[in-house]
């Protein structure tokens, strides 16, 4: 019945009482004509009811509920164990306490134990490394997807005090995955994140005076990390690539402005 | 955050407990999965939750959720998806009589399997409207989607539910 098209996803909409007044009269003036339409809506109307008795939402865990309780409790004892009380919130080290607290609660063990291979490091790469560890594993490479840099770059505007570059590698084999607002040292940071084969680079930018070569920073069981600054800008770039192709890949970005 | 802030986000987000679960249940499909990406996203509401400036707090607290788990389905993405959606194959197994399963406890099962065939844009839909009980407008907000789509997909959902389930044996209310 051609008539009917026009009804078609207006009939769920008429059940559930979301329909404007308008289009409720010229349902229902359908509904008289077309018996199956009405049909349509008397299954819709025990479809509902059967879904509101029977599958009322779904009770989370005692279990659960516990564990989300504690996990915030979690969050706010690292917090207040760092940091002065009534100072800014969120100061990095709460950011690590609460990747920490993430990665525990979500993944267990061995996130556990990467944390502590973070903590063990300098502050500041430490941070970094966490930062990296978290963006693969808790499901947050990226908050803007895209292999175009045109589409990346201006994602940060508004979000950041300073511009990113965002560095053309595509043909030197370091493909653009996307851009990731992340926090490092208690600032908004932009992260540009590459791939090279299967490897995943997390490239961090701020804004800073120095001027410094491609170099290695540190390296801990298999992640490797490369700093560089130049031209107002400091790259840390973090992956599990060969710190030799980490370096070069630094040294391109830079050189990429 | 301080003490006051942590409780203000117990008090405001904890109540939304079990529509989060429901949410994440239904959007990965596993009890045990559901209950990280509810934890999960938990802590991400607590990192975000300066930023919350009021109004709806369910929706606000459901978006991060749905984020949660679509961004973790997508890195399992690579794992076997389950076969697509037959209608014709399902109507002849879920056709059972709804009373004999009634009385064996299985109506409930039966409509959560139909909702857990349905295809993901599809079964957001569903939960967020007959199982949450949320209006269209708020479903829009939480999926990002206009109005009009929201009507569009609940009607091709319902119509898939409608195919699938012995829905001319269901009761009214």
């Amino acid at each position: 019945m051609a008539q009917c098209e026009g009804f078609d996803i207006q009939l769920s909409a008429y059940v559930d009482g979301e329909l404007e007044e308008l289009g409720v009269a010229g349902v229902e003036a359908h509904l008289k004509e077309c018996p199956a339409c009405a049909r349509r809506v008397e299954g819709e109307r025990r479809l509902r009811a059967a879904f509101r008795k029977h599958l009322a939402p779904v009770r989370a865990s005692e279990e659960l509920r516990a564990d989300v309780r504690e996990a915030i409790a979690a969050a706010g004892r690292q917090a207040a164990a760092s940091g002065k009380p009534g100072a800014r919130p969120w100061r990095a080290a709460q950011w690590l306490a609460l990747a920490a607290t993430i990665a525990v609660a979500v993944l267990g063990g061995r996130q556990w134990a990467l944390w502590s291979l973070a903590r063990r490091t300098a502050p500041l790469e430490a941070e970094l490394l966490t930062a990296h560890v978290r963006s693969l594993q808790l499901s947050h490479l990226t908050d803007v997807p895209s292999s175009d840099h045109h589409t990346v770059k201006p994602w940060f505007a508004g979000k950041l005090d300073y511009s990113p570059p965002v560095p053309e590698l595509d043909s030197l084999g370091f493909r653009l995955i996307g851009g990731r607002l992340d926090y490092v040292r208690d600032r908004p940071t932009a992260v540009i994140v590459y791939g090279r084969r299967q490897h995943i680079i997390n490239l961090f930018l701020w804004p800073s005076g120095d001027s410094t070569a491609a170099t290695k920073v540190e390296t801990d069981r298999g992640y490797n990390s490369v700093h560089g600054a130049g031209g107002g800008i400091a790259y840390w770039a973090i992956s599990d690539l060969d710190v030799t192709e980490l370096r070069q890949f630094v040294d391109l970005a830079m050189k990429s402005r | 955050m301080d003490a006051h802030g942590r409780t203000r986000f117990e008090q405001t987000m904890l109540p939304h407990l079990d529509a989060a679960y429901s949410l994440a249940r239904y959007l990965v499909r596993d009890e045990h999965d559901a209950e990280d990406m509810v934890q999960d996203a938990y802590l991400r509401a607590l990192r975000y939750f300066e930023s919350y400036r009021g109004g709806d707090e369910r929706a606000w607290l459901l978006t991060i959720v749905r984020r949660t788990c679509y961004s973790w389905l997508k890195r399992r993405r690579d794992r076997p998806a389950p076969a697509a959606f037959d209608e014709t194959e399902h109507a002849a197994e879920l056709a059972g009589d709804p009373e004999t399963q009634a009385v064996h406890g299985d109506l409930r099962d039966l409509l959560s399997r139909a909702v857990d065939d349905l295809p993901i844009e599809f079964r957001e839909v569903v939960v967020l409207r007959d199982v949450q009980d949320l209006s269209y407008k708020e479903i829009a907000r939480i999926l990002g989607i206009p109005l009009g789509t929201v009507m569009s997909r609940l009607a091709r959902a319902r119509r898939r539910l409608q195919s699938a389930l012995p829905v001319e044996d269901f009761g009214r209310a």
